[in-house]
């Protein structure tokens, strides 16, 4: 077990190195300078070659990928040049919104999705099963923000029952975190939750039709007990899987999500760093975000080894 | 974005497709399939409402009238030409903040999107067929190429679509690159495990056997079996690449703004959204149900073309 996390560990090193040479080499591929592009239009010219120096483009581009690498591995992500700025302290600042929204979304989706599918496999072909279905697709197909808007105008605009945008931070009261929080959790968790809901009903199909549910119907045992305990065990794996794997569009969720309720998070840092051409954020905020979906499917392989004895290393 | 159907694809171990005959009979029952039939009538409806836009009482879609801001749908303006003649402004769909005509906006929005997703998929299906036929053939390739297609995979997808538009100045060029190269991992995997479990097929030994150039190998043999996989493929990613361009557009970071996509028509409204809903709810819909049909295609192509992909969805 030790050595498979090990192995498993050392695997997750080469895709970081790739992540990592695709962000520095991004500001390399673009046509134009880096420098020129960091100084902006007004700029001199020996404020560009100011610039240069600093960042040490002279250099070789082996040493200052190097260079750049190790000053990534002791933490320092550069400075802003939009919001003056440390971008380690930037993050810090923006990252209690993200967290807090993704956490919720996560527990949302996967306390409504898992059932749902469940339900959808017991009753296959039924009314549930196509409503389940049916959700799947939909969630598939309308853009966060659409949903988030029509939410908006439905709960916060015409009921009035929770605000149309915002944030506030839960040190200033948990009640108002998480009242803040309510809407753009549903918005957010629509995708999460016809990802997750499908991949269950599934895996559930499949096994359903195994000779140990039958013996456990036979024997008499509870159907509760039957789905949730005997069946959904060993559909877990696909289930675990693909939440991993969803958390990719869970990132991509947050950017919109954030946009349209005003959430000072990560995802709104990172449209605004693209909108001020802010590189330093925009290649600390795509290593940081790609390293946490590296670590959370790295995770999910190791709780495999946890839900299926089966499975051996 | 079907990301959903990526996995599920990607981590299937496909078996070869025995070619030409069995595609013609399954295209002859894609044509009989419902989800294909309704999937396929609303995209031709989507094309048609496009291609037809200057004829359907149309205006200029980025000619802003000054006394037209913000109207409620089923207003009329009259507004006074280059000439200084009165002219009759009937905004059917409303206006946005700058007196733009939605319905325009909306109908000319219908080419963007499809040309943006028809684009994207052909792009990334021929790249990563390309790169996939090579990488799963030949085997000192493979090791390599994947690694730098795992890395890829590692940055969430919009969020590398969004880190490499800010590479460019904006403009349709863009961001058709910028979708383009996320999906491109995917469709390379696909390709390669259909070539791994080829190589292996009594054909394609027999074929190596009697001294086929590789070049023709892939093309005869090889090439065909993955063309069923690709149709479905292209298909999810055309639902996913129009989905990612109108989140660019409405993020602003996408297409310029003056340019009608559906996204930029939201864009443009959702500071004023709570007064005039008009500017989200009429692109929202339309981009909703292009999405939903193209996803429905795929589903139903799927199901008919590529039944070993369909039992494990």
């Amino acid at each position: 077990m030790i050595a498979f996390i090990i192995r498993r560990l050392l695997a997750t090193i080469p895709v970081m190195l790739v992540v990592a040479i695709f962000v520095f080499l991004m500001l390399r591929l673009t046509p134009s300078d880096p420098a020129a592009i960091i100084a902006g239009d007004n700029a001199t010219a020996e404020q560009v070659a100011d610039i240069r120096n600093k960042l040490g483009l002279n250099e070789p581009i082996v040493t200052q990928f190097f260079i750049w690498g190790s000053k990534i591995l002791r933490g320092d992500l550069g400075e802003s040049f939009f919001f003056k700025k440390t971008v380690a302290e930037l993050i810090s600042d923006r990252i209690e919104p993200t967290l807090s929204l993704s956490l919720f979304t996560i527990l949302l989706a996967v306390m409504v999705a898992v059932p749902l599918g469940v339900l959808a496999a017991k009753r296959h072909g039924s009314i549930v099963d196509r409503m389940v279905m049916g959700f799947s697709v939909m969630g598939f197909s309308v853009p966060v923000f659409v949903i988030g808007y029509s939410l908006i105008y439905v709960f916060a605009s015409e009921l009035r029952w929770f605000p149309t945008t915002g944030y506030r931070r839960i040190h200033d009261g948990a009640g108002p975190w998480a009242y803040y929080l309510v809407l753009p959790t549903l918005t957010l968790s629509v995708v999460y939750i016809a990802l997750i809901a499908r991949m269950t009903r599934t895996s559930m199909l499949e096994v359903l039709s195994e000779d140990y549910v039958r013996t456990a119907r036979a024997k008499g045992q509870i159907e509760r007990k039957v789905l949730f305990r005997h069946a959904l065990r060993n559909a877990a794996v696909p289930i675990v899987t693909v939440i991993g794997l969803g958390i990719a569009l869970l990132i991509g969720g947050v950017v919109v999500t954030e946009s349209v309720y005003s959430i000072p998070g990560l995802g709104r840092l990172t449209v605004e760093a693209v909108l001020a051409r802010d590189f330093p954020v925009i290649q600390a905020v795509i290593l940081m975000f790609s390293f946490v979906y590296v670590l959370i499917n790295l995770l999910v392989d190791l709780v495999y080894s946890l839900l299926d004895p089966r499975i051996r290393y | 974005m079907s990301v959903e159907p990526n996995i599920a694809a990607s981590s299937s171990p496909l078996t070869a497709v025995p070619a030409a005959r069995r595609q013609q009979s399954s295209m002859a029952r894609a044509f009989r399939n419902p989800s294909v039939l309704i999937g396929g009538l609303v995209i031709v409806i989507m094309v048609a409402l496009g291609a037809a836009a200057p004829w359907l009482g149309t205006i200029n879609p980025t000619e802003p009238h000054t006394s037209g801001r913000n109207k409620l749908p089923g207003s009329e303006v009259t507004v006074r030409d280059d000439d200084g003649k009165p002219v009759k402004i009937a905004y059917r769909l409303g206006s946005d903040n700058l007196g733009r005509d939605v319905y325009s906006r909306v109908l000319y929005g219908a080419r963007i999107s499809i040309f943006v997703g028809i684009t994207v998929a052909i792009i990334s299906v021929i790249a990563g067929m390309i790169i996939g036929l090579f990488s799963g053939y030949i085997r000192w390739l493979d090791p390599i190429v994947m690694r730098i297609m795992d890395g890829l995979m590692a940055i969430p997808a919009i969020l590398l679509a969004i880190a490499l538009v800010s590479l460019f100045r904006a403009g349709i060029g863009a961001v058709i690159l910028a979708i383009t190269i996320p999906e491109i991992p995917r469709v390379v995997r696909l390709v390669r495990s259909v070539v791994l479990s080829v190589r292996e097929e009594p054909y394609v030994e027999a074929a190596i056997t009697t001294g086929t150039p590789m070049l023709k190998l892939l093309w005869r043999h090889v090439l065909p079996n993955t063309i069923a996989p690709m149709i479905v493929q292209g298909t999810f990613i055309c639902a996913s690449a129009i989905l990612v361009e109108a989140i660019l557009s409405f993020l602003g970071i996408g297409i310029p703004p003056e340019t009608p996509t559906w996204g930029n028509v939201m864009a443009a409204g959702k500071d004023v959204f709570y007064l005039f809903p008009h500017n989200i709810f009429y692109p929202g819909v339309m981009l909703a149900l292009t999405v939903l049909a193209v996803n429905m295609l795929g589903d139903g192509l799927r199901d008919t073309l590529d039944p070993k992909l369909a039992k494990r969805v």
